[in-house]
């Protein structure tokens, strides 16, 4: 009992980090029809961004609590940054090439990325477990968490919320869809496609900092972090389906959970059971769970 | 005409061989792994003039070189083109399982799928402790039917063996490209349904390039591991894979030869990027990329077709 609690909690941690990562990309995908590797980098610009400012802010002698506040605003500044650089700058002129063509292209922005974080922040780790153990831990069922992870669950859900609420309920999110089902047919109606590729774009890569900077209080910053959390973010999606923000959510639970499974049953296959998940899913459902219909091409 | 080309190809082989003589050791070292991966770039090639991007090469890549590892390790034996032979042979049956599945898919799903497979075996490796778990393990000099260079002049016989494997898969797939299968990948990445009313199945078509992407793959591995000496998880890595489509980009897929000259150029760039900044080097890397999708939409091989115009015209 006490192994199955632990294996779900752990799950439900994992999957909602993971699901904060995954939601920025699909969500680019779905709009922009572009898979962006590069997205591993707004992860780790995050991921440095808050680490290291709210190392400067506690620097300064500023109470803990208010390194929240300079963790978030770290990721939304940096992502708002970066996104609008990559977008602005790059990938505006790449439109309408093949899909295959705009991976490369943001696999490029990725490697170009990762050197700007080392030009910018060097190759040592960074640290910044303050926000982490201010809250303390629960005991619970004999198992010990922390409170932050907890916050954490519900920091994710309550921005799968909003984006659910945003994309149905809002004008701009309904727009939005209309480009997400015919671009064309939204572009004609007079919806201003390429401003909605930016927003998108700049909202999708302030997800993926807003992922790094909550992760970073409880792990050790370092370079190549962006790299491993891209594959993992792209098996979360394709397991979902590509741009359905609800199958980044059921993606995201059956990688946390699968993983977590694995962790105390078999340490070992920790990789192999994502992906074999992965494979698995594909196998059955070739374009994921929530996948979104294409016509045939004749 | 044959007889010609046949002629001009020996005399590129011998002249090829002779070069990995004169070099200086680190550079024939280059060339060596730039031929042993434009193999594996060759066999994308063939994938990608069907349409078909994989980001999962690196998975034969890996099986070949630990099947060298592994076979010259538990059954002692350094005889090169018998382990050559074994990874060719292990990640054709891999691919013949594999491909079933795969050859069902199509564009960005093919690519994220064949990932995936690469990512089992690379989570796989790196958890095995006999197989020397994230660090790998050193794999024996190869032996020509007991026979080896030795001493100084080692490597030049994983340089030999890659220049003459270069060589004859490049021969081989000329031909193939030429032939009605390797038209019919064209038409396949033109319009498949056409295809199927013509009466031919796409998905044999597309199974069968697809195991001899493999094999190749398979081959490049095996040269690689080889060559260096040593084997680790990081060839079944996801960078790995996209290194290859890189280098098949940089090339361009217009001739056989096109990936030998982009895998070269490839390591050159890295080696290069690497030793005048050794923090930017991926920065070099990724301008490069950028630089040639948007002004070489078709290889570094396009520049030489379009000389070749301009002297016709």
């Amino acid at each position: 009992m006490t192994l199955l609690i632990a294996m779900l909690m752990d799950g439900l941690i994992y999957a909602s980090w993971l699901f904060v990562i995954a939601a920025g990309l699909t969500l680019i995908y779905g709009v922009m029809r572009i898979l962006n590797m590069a997205h591993g980098s707004f992860y780790a610009i995050g991921a440095y961004g808050g680490a290291s400012l709210v190392g400067l802010y506690l620097a300064g002698g500023y109470p803990v609590w208010g390194s929240y506040f300079v963790l978030l605003a770290a990721a939304l500044l940096g992502g708002l940054i970066t996104g609008l650089l990559i977008e602005r700058g790059l990938l505006r002129v790449m439109y309408g090439r093949d899909e295959v063509v705009m991976i490369l292209v943001t696999y490029a922005a990725l490697l170009i990325l990762e050197d700007v974080i080392k030009l910018i922040w060097g190759v040592d780790a960074y640290f910044a477990y303050q926000p982490y153990t201010l809250l303390g831990r629960v005991k619970f069922a004999g198992l010990s968490f922390a409170y932050y992870d907890i916050a954490l669950i519900v920091v994710s859900a309550a921005i799968g919320f909003l984006l659910w609420w945003g994309l149905n309920n809002t004008r701009y999110g309904k727009l939005l869809q209309a480009v997400i089902h015919d671009r064309d047919t939204a572009s004609f109606l007079g919806v201003n496609v390429t401003r909605m590729f930016t927003t998108t774009f700049v909202i999708g890569a302030m997800l993926g900092a807003l992922a790094g900077a909550l992760t970073a209080p409880g792990i050790s910053v370092m370079p190549g972090i962006g790299v491993e959390v891209i594959i993992l973010a792209f098996a979360v999606v394709v397991i979902g389906g590509l741009g359905s923000i609800g199958g980044a959510l059921l993606g995201a639970l059956i990688v946390g959970l699968s993983r977590s499974a694995a962790v105390h049953l078999l340490p070992d296959a920790e990789l192999f059971v994502i992906y074999g998940v992965m494979a698995l899913v594909l196998a059955f459902r070739p374009q994921g769970l929530f996948a979104i219909a294409s016509a045939r091409k004749i | 005409m044959r007889s010609f080309t046949l002629l001009l190809m020996a005399l590129a082989t011998v002249l090829l061989l002779g070069l990995g003589w004169l070099l200086p050791g680190w550079l024939t070292f280059l060339l060596t792994i730039a031929l042993a991966k434009s193999l594996v770039v060759l066999g994308l090639l063939i994938l990608m003039r069907a349409g078909l991007v994989s980001f999962g090469q690196g998975l034969y890549y890996c099986i070949g070189a630990y099947c060298v590892g592994i076979a010259g390790h538990y059954f002692d034996t350094q005889n090169a083109l018998l382990l050559m032979l074994l990874a060719m042979i292990i990640s054709t049956l891999v691919a013949a399982v594999i491909g079933l599945l795969l050859c069902r898919y199509r564009d960005i799903f093919f690519a994220m799928f064949s990932m995936a497979f690469s990512m089992i075996l690379y989570g796989v490796l790196i958890k095995s402790a006999a197989f020397g778990s994230s660090d790998g393990f050193n794999v024996k000099p190869p032996l020509l039917f007991g026979w080896s260079p030795g001493g100084e002049s080692g490597p030049l016989l994983a340089y030999g063996l890659a220049v003459v494997a270069v060589m004859v898969v490049c021969s081989l797939l000329w031909r193939y490209l030429r032939s009605p299968m390797g038209y019919a990948g064209e038409a396949v990445r033109e319009n498949e349904i056409r295809v199927e009313y013509l009466g031919v199945s796409v998905q044999r078509i597309l199974y069968t390039k697809y195991i001899i992407a493999a094999a190749m793959a398979g081959l490049g591995g095996a040269i690689t591991a080889l060559a260096a000496g040593h084997i680790d998880p990081d060839m079944a890595y996801w960078t790995t894979s996209g290194e290859f489509v890189f280098i098949a980009l940089m090339g361009g897929t217009g001739h056989v030869a096109a990936p030998v000259v982009g895998a070269t150029l490839f390591e050159l760039l890295r080696t290069y990027a690497s030793q005048i900044s050794p923090y930017t080097w991926q920065m070099i890397l990724g301008i490069a990329l950028l630089a040639i999708i948007l002004f070489l939409p078709k290889g570094v091989w396009s520049l030489l077709e379009r000389i070749k115009k301009g002297k016709t015209s």
